[in-house]
């Protein structure tokens, strides 16, 4: 049984369908990219996951239908997700941010841990975890927000975009703590517009357009797909 | 100068002796000062009384604006609600007399109702919008207040109800004088020490709140909903606690209010009160308890002190009163409120995350 299953999720809003119809899975373990153009629909499917917006068709987490569950019910079994444009709390500082990534949690021991686990992934974290989050680079709390979000140990982690206006540098050390989260087994679902370094970092890839699925397969088939590269490789 | 306070306050809150002494101080301070007042005159002890009301006001009101950073400008509807519900239980207008203990909580859990009534609609709530359908509901209680005289009397409308029951507590009426041996207790100073003690009890579960997850949550709402739902935290409910939370201590307020007062009509609880406990939390320091606290106590005193100082001071400096004290009050009142929020935006006592929100570069004082 995949951790996540889509079938023919729907979503519309006000009367556009900006999602339509589509097939996603994702196993345990597994990185998964979801990539295509502006407005082709891969914000939207996230949000509908997370239960941020509304949808028809039939999500199943674990086995479980999720469809219309609540957003905070959700990130409390097991989902999280890093938002487009990070969404750090601004005005608080980096540990206060992480301990709101545990909110979910009580077990004081290990939110100490996984704060820890946190820092050495990002060690730049730790330099500042007392300066207020809306004071760091860009990358910075692409970092903070991926560390807050390990902090409700997901067993799914959605991430948006996580390149996202950073110079090009700080997108190949995301990208490394990326392969380093996966490595250590966590599932994930990456949505991206930067195609190559997504799917050169992942195992499977979809391909949306205008809200549907199409092209699904082994990321490195992708890669090397007339398609994908005429389309999103810019070759 | 800053620095050598700064020192001297961290040397008083890392030494526990000092620490105990220092409270020990404030209390004495606290039980002595109505009497203080008496002397003085009455009124002063009045005006402490309602000050400590504001005070209660304020706390509440900063659950909502200054926890949850959700802007209200009805809140004194659920001031209003505590007070009717006083009044209504124990007064001649339906010849009810129910004692203070059971209708305090009553009011409480009335006003808190109100408080879930306005919350569920606005929950989407945010800023401006929020801050208008807030404004009208404070005016729509205000008026249904004003006009539920008919069919059915239910708030006696503009004319008010009169002769409302006082606090009856040990065998003390708290509207007479109670006289021990030589000494006279007037029903003003009891009232003081009741109102102390609510007052103590309502700073303690505010400061409570603010390190519980509840506390935390609401940090979060504030700071950014989508994330704060993100990571778990129900936005809906949270929101609607605070609402809830906020109302109920205006109602224990308005509760007192009208057992103090004896007198209670719709006049008392314009738009002009809302705006007036909205500034004491700002000026204080939004989201900073003891900020709130200054704030509400500032603002309750000092026109006061204006209305029996402009006079005298005129009269001393030009032999006569030039401008009526009526107007300079309010004008000097209004001047304090602009050069205060021109040097401290963030009030007097702002909250440790509201400081940072204005400081222009972070981490730089006494580095």
């Amino acid at each position: 049984m995949p951790l996540l299953a889509l079938e023919k999720v729907e979503v519309h809003y006000g009367g556009i369908r900006a999602v339509k119809g589509i097939d996603l899975v994702v196993e345990r373990g597994e990185l998964v990219c979801l990539i295509g153009a502006n407005g082709a629909g891969k914000t939207t499917t996230l949000r509908a996951i997370t239960g941020l917006a509304h949808a028809t068709g039939r999500i199943a987490y674990d086995g479980r239908e999720i469809t219309g569950g609540r957003p905070h019910e959700i990130a409390r079994a097991g989902i999280a997700l890093v938002p487009e444009g990070r969404g750090v709390f601004p005005q608080l500082t980096i540990e206060e941010n992480l301990a709101m990534g545990a909110y979910t949690r009580s077990d004081r021991d290990g939110i100490a841990a996984d704060t820890e686990r946190v820092f050495t992934l990002f060690p730049r974290l730790k330099e500042r975890r007392r300066q207020t989050a809306g004071t760091m680079s860009g990358g910075e709390q692409q970092m903070l927000a991926i560390g807050r979000a390990l902090m409700s140990r997901p067993r799914l982690l959605l991430l948006d975009e996580p390149s996202m206006g950073l110079a090009p540098i700080m997108v190949e050390k995301i990208f490394e703590v990326i392969r380093l989260i996966a490595a250590e087994g966590v599932t994930m679902l990456l949505v991206e517009q930067n195609a190559r370094l997504a799917l050169e970092a992942s195992r499977r890839a979809y391909v949306l357009e205008s809200g549907q699925v199409t092209l699904a397969g082994e990321a490195a088939a992708l890669l090397h797909d007339p398609q994908v590269r005429q389309a999103y490789l810019g070759e | 100068m800053p620095f050598v306070t700064m020192g001297t306050l961290s040397a008083i809150r890392d030494d526990p002796r000092l620490k105990w002494a220092g409270l020990a101080l404030v209390v004495v301070a606290l039980l002595a000062l109505p009497f203080v007042l008496a002397m003085a005159g009455t009124a002063w002890v009045r005006i402490t009384n309602l000050a400590i009301l504001f005070v209660l006001l304020s706390l509440g009101l900063n659950i909502v604006v200054g926890f949850a950073g959700l802007l209200d400008l009805g809140y004194i509807a659920f001031y209003a609600v505590g007070a009717y519900v006083y009044a209504l239980l124990a007064s001649p207008h339906f010849g009810l007399h129910l004692p203070w203990w059971a209708i305090l909580p009553i009011g409480a859990a009335v006003a808190c109702l109100f408080g879930v009534l306005l919350g569920t609609p606005t929950l989407k709530l945010r800023g401006d919008y929020l801050a208008i359908v807030t404004l009208g509901f404070g005016e729509i209680i205000r008026i249904f207040l004003n006009n539920l005289s008919e069919p059915f009397n239910l708030t006696n409308g503009p004319k008010g109800i009169a002769t409302i029951d006082p606090i009856r507590f040990l065998g003390l009426d708290f509207s007479n004088v109670t006289r021990i041996g030589e000494y006279a207790l007037s029903g003003t100073i009891k009232y003081y020490f009741f109102l102390l003690a609510v007052l103590v009890v309502v700073i303690v579960v505010n400061l409570r709140l603010q390190d519980s997850r509840i506390g935390r949550a609401w940090e979060a709402i504030r700071e950014d909903e989508l994330a704060a739902r993100a990571m778990g935290i129900n936005t809906t409910r949270m929101k609607l606690l605070a609402f809830a939370m906020g109302a109920s201590f205006g109602g224990i307020a308005g509760g007192m209010f009208s057992a103090i007062q004896g007198f209670i009509s719709p006049e008392s609880f314009i738009l002009n009160e809302s705006v007036m406990v909205l500034a004491m939390v700002v000026l204080g320091g939004m989201g900073n308890i003891w900020g709130v606290v200054l704030g509400a106590v500032l603002l309750s005193f000092v026109p006061e002190i204006l209305r029996y100082t402009v006079e005298p001071v005129q009269r001393m400096l030009f032999g006569r009163s030039l401008i009526d004290p009526e107007v300079i009050r309010m004008l000097l009142f209004g001047l304090a409120m602009v050069v205060m929020m021109l040097f401290r935006p963030a009030g007097i006592l702002p909250s440790a995350v509201r400081k940072r929100e204005l400081a222009k570069v972070p981490d730089d004082d006494n580095a």
